[in-house]
């Protein structure tokens, strides 16, 4: 994918000096979702079709909007209203809404805006309007390359998700997964990468060999995953721009459950040697291999805290698997898990505030978080089987898999991505393509 | 008189269906001891009487009894091919988290390996794998196929 260059420059920005009337509570759970109406994108005149390689994309004002609604539907905090009842046409009201109108299809917020695409440029404005207070609250333009236009329209979503909640949002953002297809007893699987509404899917590997449990760097650009090429289980790096993929580090055993340090300098995972499995980290530039645990049991499933001082990972050196907390040196292990059942795949948010993991008790999987000394347990979703959560950007959503039951043939079973909010709402199936498993979550990409 | 003649089919019929539902629990049942599969459904042999697998309780790496009788032989047979290399497959059920499985199955391999050390193997001829558990052998969702899935498989290197 090209480097995006984007320009933002501020326009009029007017700040309501008043506290904004309209504003949505995203730590709560959300049954009210704020009635938004997002006006389809006035389209300058003079302005060429957008084109994507040989398709023709026509109406790209309708088009930016639909990609916005999906994104507002989708968070389960905003309802976006249907456009057959808008009365203002999108030029009038990108620039004067009468917000009498808006008011009448109960509208609290309303999103306008222009694009003009040139051979090599598409340029947008848009604004946030306050329709309750009948003021103007954003206001921002910038410029990319034609066949960014859905990016655009993920700017502009996470744009007025901050503005109306107070956090950044995160639907500038890709996942990465393992897409499955074939029978249970002999899965194809193969790396795939997509924007997180489902679009734009690409396959990174070809399907020869066994692939899982991918994790993108914290710039993007690279993601770490186990791979079984020539049937020796290792950790690989894979540039996403030049598809280059290599073995990371010398190990004489399998390497597995690979993620990277937020300053994206090292990559950590769990090195498994004669039944025994420890956790090293080793940096991607100087090669250097430390051992951060030390003990007969298996260490695996490590995860960073952002500030980087501090590790969380899975162990079963009390028996069975649990959580563990320590130092990012290895020193100071403390167990934080204690409640019934088996812990695993322990995530830190990237906020800090808390750790995702997956439990399983009584026949039964449960996604969940704690804060990171193991207090506040909260059991999210219950099912057949699902596992390893990954965090949003902002800390705000887990996106996970789950495999439905299945007889001796294998019949029945289908492996799928599914999300939920932290509050425990807005359940919801990923569509893709093919079957899939194992994703995680890019950071934003406008950053 | 016809009653009773009756009544005697009739005592036929439901002792047939009994003992035909007895079959029926017993497959169904399968062979399992604790939750460790002691049947032969899914084994194959490496040489006549000399099983390719051993199976695991849920979680284990110890090997049982039965394993151990199992590995004994393929280390009989193993000496007398002096010449052949073997890889030793992990596997683990799906009812677990995905990476812990992958240090599960390599746990398991590895506890075979050694056994089979111990009876003079040379660990140069023995490779270990573990594919967690993307290899099921049974794909059913029940602990039937999970015995059975939870198991290292001796395989012989071309």
């Amino acid at each position: 994918m090209k480097k995006l260059i984007l320009t933002i420059f501020c326009l009029f920005l007017f700040n309501s000096s008043a506290k904004a009337v309209v504003e949505v509570d995203i730590t709560r759970g959300n049954l009210d979702p704020l009635p938004i109406a997002v006006s389809p994108l006035h389209v300058a005149l003079g302005s060429i079709d957008v084109k994507e390689g040989e398709k023709v994309i026509k109406n790209i004002g309708e088009k930016i909007s639909g990609v916005v609604e999906i994104n507002f539907k989708r968070s389960g905090l905003f309802n976006p209203l249907k456009k057959e009842s808008f009365v203002q046409n999108p030029d009038i009201a990108h620039i004067k809404p009468r917000f009498e109108d808006w008011r009448l299809i109960k509208a609290q917020a309303l999103v306008t805006g222009k694009v003009t695409v040139t051979e090599d440029k598409l340029r947008v404005e848009f604004r946030l309007w306050d329709v309750v207070a009948a003021k103007e609250m954003i206001a921002l333009a910038f410029s990319t390359t034609p066949n960014n236009w859905r990016r655009v329209a993920h700017i502009i979503s996470d744009k007025v998700y901050q503005r109306l909640t107070g956090e950044e949002g995160y639907f500038d953002t890709r996942i990465v997964y393992v897409s499955e297809t074939g029978p249970k007893t002999q899965r194809y699987k193969k790396l795939a990468i997509m924007d997180q509404d489902g679009a734009n899917v690409k396959y990174l590997t070809l399907g020869n060999e066994l692939v899982l449990t991918p994790r993108f760097s914290p710039t993007n650009q690279l993601v770490t995953y186990l791979s079984y090429f020539k049937n020796l289980p290792r950790v690989y790096l894979l540039d996403i721009e030049t598809g280059v993929q290599e073995v990371v580090g010398d190990f004489p055993g399998m390497t597995f459950a690979p993620r990277f340090s937020p300053d994206g300098k090292k990559i950590i995972m769990s090195f498994a040697k004669d039944g025994n499995s420890d956790i090293y980290t080793m940096n991607i530039n100087t090669r250097v291999v430390e051992k951060i645990t030390e003990h007969t049991s298996i260490d695996t499933s490590p995860s960073f805290s952002p500030d980087g001082k501090y590790i969380c990972f899975n162990s079963d050196r009390s028996g069975l698997q649990q959580i563990y907390v320590m130092r990012s040196d290895g020193s100071q292990v403390k167990r934080i898990t204690f409640g019934k059942g088996l812990y695993g795949t322990p995530v830190w948010s990237p906020r800090g505030d808390l750790i995702a993991f997956t439990k399983v008790h009584k026949g039964k999987f449960y996604i969940g978080v704690m804060r990171p000394d193991g207090s506040g347990e909260r059991l999210l979703t219950e099912n057949f089987y699902q596992e390893a959560p990954s965090w949003s950007p902002n800390g705000r959503v887990l996106i996970f898999y789950r495999e439905t039951k299945s007889d001796s043939e294998g019949k029945g079973f289908s492996a799928k991505l599914w999300s939920i909010d932290l509050t425990g709402y807005n359940e919801r199936l990923i569509e893709t393509e093919t079957d899939g498993s194992d994703p995680s979550w890019s950071s934003l990409l406008s950053k | 008189m016809v009653l009773e003649t009756n009544l005697r089919k009739i005592l036929v019929v439901i002792l047939a269906s009994i003992a035909l539902t007895a079959c029926a629990t017993q497959k169904k049942a399968g062979k399992m001891t604790g939750d460790v599969y002691t049947g032969t459904d899914t084994v194959e042999y490496l040489a006549t009487g000399v099983r390719d697998r051993v199976f695991f309780a849920t979680n284990k790496s110890t090997l049982t009894t039965a394993s151990r009788d199992t590995l004994r032989k393929q280390a009989a047979w193993m000496r007398k091919k002096s010449s052949l290399k073997f890889t030793i497959e992990g596997h683990a059920d799906e009812r677990g988290t995905r990476e812990y499985n992958l240090a599960l199955g390599e746990r398991r391999a590895n506890a075979v390996k050694d056994y089979l050390m111990t009876y003079g193997i040379s660990g140069s001829r023995l490779s270990v794998i573990s594919y967690g558990k993307e290899r099921p052998v049974n794909s059913g969702s029940n602990p039937l196929a999970w015995s059975q899935n939870r198991r290292s498989v001796t395989v012989k290197v071309d």
